[in-house]
């Protein structure tokens, strides 16, 4: 390979000083010229996490408080417009979740429900995001979707537990179903805002740089979308959440949301409390593994 | 690779009997008619004009991305019927791709022809080299200065080799000592690659500076209404700015310009009215400030 047309000229009339002037050079700020000791690296480290481990501090702060107050309604068995006569106290909570992490049933309650949530909402992706992009992109789809679309988007996931049951074999099936519903419809309206939002000046720059349709959809048009796309599926999860422990509620036989729903009717209000905390732990960690993979799939939008 | 970086001798722009009008709910609007341009194979081209009078949108039609309504726009005597890698651009938003990084967003149109990757990754690495950018290969755009972006957008667009470049008013952003190192930078690119550059500013300096001649469009609908050849020989240097020969191109750019400025903001305002105002700015009357 020959050098390209721009390196065989001699004379270089670039200006090195303006350009060294137009931006500063990276080899000075990645590199300084004494390595610095562990007490300083600490501090820096210190004095660029300080709103960090400040935000840290006060949200364990916080979630002690939460603890002590729900301790002290409970021991003192406060009556003020609620009842606190039959809460559980966290210590309570407590016992009964010792025993319940050595109780293989509890941990199927639990897998159940995970399985539910992950077969539901990765069809809802897997059918959601490519539907949204295509829809954003053609128009005759759009026109055909969308109609629908809105008028399906507004019923409750619960909404449909009865028409579920009707059009599934199984309850099981019936339950992921809903699950998929419930996180479906914010997959989709999301993914297709994204699509709305796509800045055409950069389509026309890729146009322009010889870019066809389908190069301008899978480089331009996905990317680009990637950010709304991600809101979606942090939202479907949400709902997902909410629609599969309403779903397991009326009509399961396992899962969290039976569990808890089961130790009301069995008059164990410690699995009460016990089962929603879980829920929740389970809902946060799942929206947790959407925004690290969100941060994996769009490291430029990582500071 | 040198065939692909050195397109010498073709790029001839020709735009005859060009008008276009957008359609509105108002009915058409009219933005520009009856205009001829040409731009010869290597030939470093600028138009200037008021605000709104389209330039861009003559510049769009040259890129593809407009049809005219009547007139043809040729490229080497071909019709251009749409966007085409031939027809590298610059735009003022800079336009990089946020989720790609400096070298991806150099090494995209090589991409779209196929080009493998280890050899793109060269050609971009060599590119951004020219353009002292090569330490920043591995960015997203979303760091770098507004400089440093326009390098980008400009190596982008001529990595391709394409036959002309068109620059819809880059450094319209910078600042102006970013501006004239970047005036220095697309200077140097162009002699060494022999392309034809259609440029669009509004700034006269750097209409005459940059240029081998200047087009100047009248207010909306925008036609030609002066086209000046700059006779400034080459290399140019800053202080040329100072030049009794440039004042004189840039004295004649500019009262073309004034008059036309005041007909799209109204009619009415004319520099005789404006000297009756005899309103003091600093020392000058508000008309010679305009
Ligand atoms: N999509 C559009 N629909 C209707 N009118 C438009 C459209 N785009 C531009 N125009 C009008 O056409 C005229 C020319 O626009 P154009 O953007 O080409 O001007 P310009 O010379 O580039 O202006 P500027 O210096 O502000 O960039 C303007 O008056 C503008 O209002
Ligand atoms: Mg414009």
């Amino acid at each position: 390979m020959s050098s390209p047309a721009l390196v065989r000229q001699p004379e270089d009339s670039m200006p090195a000083t303006a350009l060294a002037e137009a931006g500063p050079s990276p080899a000075a700020i990645t590199r300084p010229s004494t390595p610095p000791s562990f007490a300083t690296l600490g501090l820096r480290w210190y004095r660029l996490n300080r709103a960090g481990l400040r935000a840290a501090a006060i949200g364990v702060i916080s979630l002690l408080a939460f603890l002590l107050v729900w301790h002290l309604l409970t021991t003192y068995r406060v009556v003020f417009f609620v009842r606190f006569t039959n809460v559980p106290s966290p210590l309570a909570v407590y016992d009964s979740f010792v025993k319940a992490i050595h109780d293989p049933k509890f941990l199927m309650h639990i897998l159940l429900s995970c399985r539910r949530i992950f077969i539901g909402f990765s069809l809802a992706a897997i059918v959601g995001v490519p539907l949204g992009l295509i829809m954003g992109r053609f128009k005759l789809v759009h026109e055909v979707i969308f109609p629908v679309a809105e008028v399906l988007r507004p019923i409750p996931a619960i909404a449909w537990v009865p028409m579920a049951i009707m059009l599934w074999p199984t309850n099981e099936q019936s339950i992921v179903f809903i699950t998929f519903l419930g996180s479906f419809f914010p997959i989709l309206v999301n993914t297709l805002h994204g699509m709305s939002l796509v800045d055409p000046v950069l389509v026309r720059a890729a146009q322009c740089l010889g870019a066809r349709e389908r190069s301008i959809f899978r480089e331009v048009y996905f990317p680009a979308s990637l950010p709304h796309i991600f809101t979606g599926l942090t939202v479907g999860m949400g709902v997902a959440w909410v629609s599969l422990i309403a779903a397991e509620m009326i009509s399961g036989q396992y899962g969290i949301g039976y569990f808890t729903w089961e130790a009301y009717s069995l008059v164990q209000y410690a699995d009460i409390a016990l089962g929603m905390i879980a829920i929740g732990v389970l809902g946060l960690g799942s929206s947790l593994l959407i925004r690290g993979a969100g941060q994996l799939v769009m490291p430029w939008r990582s500071t | 690779m040198s065939e692909m970086l050195a397109n010498t001798s073709k790029g001839h722009i020709e735009v005859r009997n060009f008008s276009l009008a957008y359609e509105t709910i108002e009915g058409p609007v009219q933005a520009v008619t009856d205009t001829q341009i040409h731009v010869k194979p290597g030939e470093f081209v600028s138009i200037v004009g008021p605000s709104g009078c389209g330039k861009s949108t003559l510049l769009n039609a040259v890129a593809g991305f407009l049809k005219p309504t009547t007139g043809v726009v040729t490229v080497d005597g071909e019709r251009v019927n749409g966007p085409s890698a031939e027809r590298g651009m610059v735009f003022q938003q800079y336009s990089l791709f946020p989720w790609k990084t400096v070298r991806e967003n150099v090494e995209f149109g090589l991409k779209m022809r196929g080009m493998p990757s280890s050899q793109r990754e060269r050609a971009a690495r060599t590119l951004l080299g020219l353009a002292g950018l090569e330490a920043f290969e591995k960015q997203y755009p979303e760091k770098l200065s507004g400089g440093m972006k326009q390098r980008v957008g400009i190596v982008r667009a001529l990595a391709t080799g394409p036959k002309v470049l068109l620059l819809d008013e880059p450094f319209g952003a910078l600042d102006a000592q970013t501006r004239v190192i970047m005036q220095q930078i697309l200077t140097n690119m162009w002699q060494r690659l022999k392309i034809s550059v259609l440029f669009v500013t509004h700034d006269i300096d750097e209409a005459i500076f940059l240029s081998d001649r200047v087009y100047c469009m009248t207010a909306r609908p925008g036609s030609i209404k002066a086209e000046i050849p700059i006779p400034l020989e080459r290399p140019r240097q800053q202080s040329m700015m100072m030049s009794s020969e440039f004042l004189a191109l840039r004295r004649g750019l500019m009262s073309l310009i004034r008059e036309e400025s005041l007909k799209a903001m109204g009619g009415e305002i004319t520099d005789l009215g404006m000297q009756g105002l005899n309103i003091e700015l600093h020392g000058h009357s508000l008309a010679d400030v305009i």
